[in-house]
C-alpha cells in the first residue's frame, strides 16, 4: 500500500468512534428538522453549512419558535462560546495559512477536537493533511446522517406539538456535562437567579443579552472576591 | 410553518457565521496570549453559566407560576435521571422530547 492511501485508511479508521456516534445524533436531528416541514435535503444541507451538533437541534428550537436572526445570531454564540476556550489549546497545532487551515476551524466540532488532540498520524506522514482528513470524513458522517434523518422525518407523520422541548432537554444534557467538569453548586445556583431574575423582573426578549453581561460581571465580581477558583 | 425557503437559507447562513466565530476567534484573537489568567478564568467558569441561561432562556415566554410549568418539569427530569443513569446525549434529549410531547399531546395532566 503507498504511503498515502496508507494515510487516508489510517484517518478513516481514526474517526469510526466519532463516525458511530454523529451518524445516529444526526439522524435524531433529522428527523426532529424533517418534522417542522423543510424538504428534508435541507438537513444534509445544514450539517454541510453549519456542521454544529448542539447548535443544529438549537436551531430545530428556534425555527419552531420562529425566533429573530438576531435571536439565532445571539443564542449561537452563547452556545458556542465553549469551543472558544478549545481553539486555545490547538493555536500551535493548526498550520498557519493556507485553505485547510480554515476548513479546520469551521469544522472544529466537540469530537473533532477530541480526535485531533489524542490521536498521531502514521510515521513519516502528512501530519496536517492527516488531521485535514479527520476533519472531513467526520463531517461526512455527520452529513449522511442529517440527510438520512431528513428523509426518516419525512417519511412518518406524527404531530409535532411540544417538539421546541428539545431545547430545555439539550440544555439540560449540557448542564450536567458541564458540572461534571466544574463541580460547583453555588454557580450554577448563582446562574439560575441571575437569568430567572432577569427573565422575570428586568426583560422578556432581551433576557439573553442582559442576564449575559449580568454573569461576566458577577464572574469579575467573584473573581477579585475569590469565590470560585 | 410560515417559514419560507429564503428565510431558512439566511437563518442558516446567520447560525454558519456565529459557529464559525467562535470557532476561529481564538485563533485570530488570542494567538499571542493563549495562557492569560483572565481567559482561563472564563474559560472555566463562563461556559456552565451560559448553559444555564439558555435553559432560563428555553423557557422565556413561561410564567413558572400555574400549573402550566408541570410537564416542562417532568420532561426536564426525565431528561436528567436519563442522562445521568446513561450518560448518552442522544437518549437523554430524544426520550426526554418524546416524553413531554407525549405530556402535552394527550393531556395527561389536564
Amino acid at each position: 500500500m503507498s504511503a498515502s492511501s496508507n494515510l487516508y485508511t489510517a484517518a478513516f479508521r481514526t474517526t469510526i468512534p466519532v463516525m458511530l456516534g454523529y451518524v445516529p445524533l444526526g439522524i435524531a436531528f433529522g428527523v426532529l428538522f424533517a418534522e417542522l416541514g423543510f424538504h428534508w435535503l435541507y438537513a444534509g444541507l445544514m450539517g454541510v453549512i453549519v456542521f454544529a451538533g448542539t447548535a443544529q437541534f438549537l436551531a430545530v428550537g428556534l425555527l419552531a419558535n420562529q425566533a429573530g436572526l438576531v435571536e439565532v445570531f445571539a443564542a449561537t454564540l452563547l452556545l458556542n462560546i465553549r469551543h472558544m476556550f478549545y481553539g486555545l489549546s490547538l493555536l500551535n497545532r493548526f498550520p498557519k495559512t493556507g485553505l485547510r487551515r480554515w476548513y479546520m476551524i469551521f469544522g472544529l466540532t466537540d469530537e473533532t477536537y477530541s480526535l485531533l488532540t489524542s490521536t498521531r498520524p502514521p510515521a513519516g506522514a502528512d501530519a496536517v493533511q492527516f488531521k485535514f482528513l479527520i476533519t472531513l470524513y467526520n463531517q461526512c458522517s455527520w452529513v449522511l446522517g442529517c440527510t438520512i434523518g431528513g428523509w426518516l422525518g419525512s417519511q412518518i407523520e406524527y404531530s409535532t406539538a411540544g417538539i421546541e422541548f428539545v431545547l430545555p432537554a439539550l440544555f439540560m444534557v449540557l448542564i450536567i456535562e458541564q458540572y461534571r467538569q466544574v463541580p460547583k453548586p453555588s454557580l450554577f445556583v448563582a446562574a439560575l437567579v441571575v437569568g430567572m431574575g432577569t427573565l422575570l423582573f428586568i426583560s422578556r426578549d432581551q433576557m439573553l443579552l442582559i442576564s449575559c453581561a449580568l454573569a461576566v460581571a458577577l464572574l469579575l465580581l467573584a473573581k477579585r472576591a475569590d469565590v470560585w477558583k | 410553518m410560515e417559514i419560507t425557503m429564503s428565510q431558512l437559507m439566511v437563518f442558516m447562513l446567520v447560525m454558519a457565521s456565529a459557529t464559525f466565530i467562535t470557532r476561529a476567534l481564538p485563533f485570530v484573537l488570542f494567538d499571542k496570549h493563549s495562557d492569560h489568567p483572565f481567559l482561563n478564568y472564563l474559560g472555566r467558569f463562563l461556559p456552565p453559566v451560559l448553559m444555564v441561561l439558555l435553559l432560563v432562556y428555553s423557557f422565556k415566554n413561561e410564567t413558572f407560576i400555574s400549573l402550566d410549568f408541570v410537564p416542562e418539569l417532568l420532561g426536564l427530569m426525565v431528561t436528567l435521571v436519563l442522562h445521568l443513569l446513561w450518560r448518552q446525549p442522544l437518549i437523554s434529549i430524544v426520550v426526554g422530547t418524546a416524553f413531554y410531547m407525549l405530556l402535552v399531546q394527550t393531556h395527561l395532566l389536564g
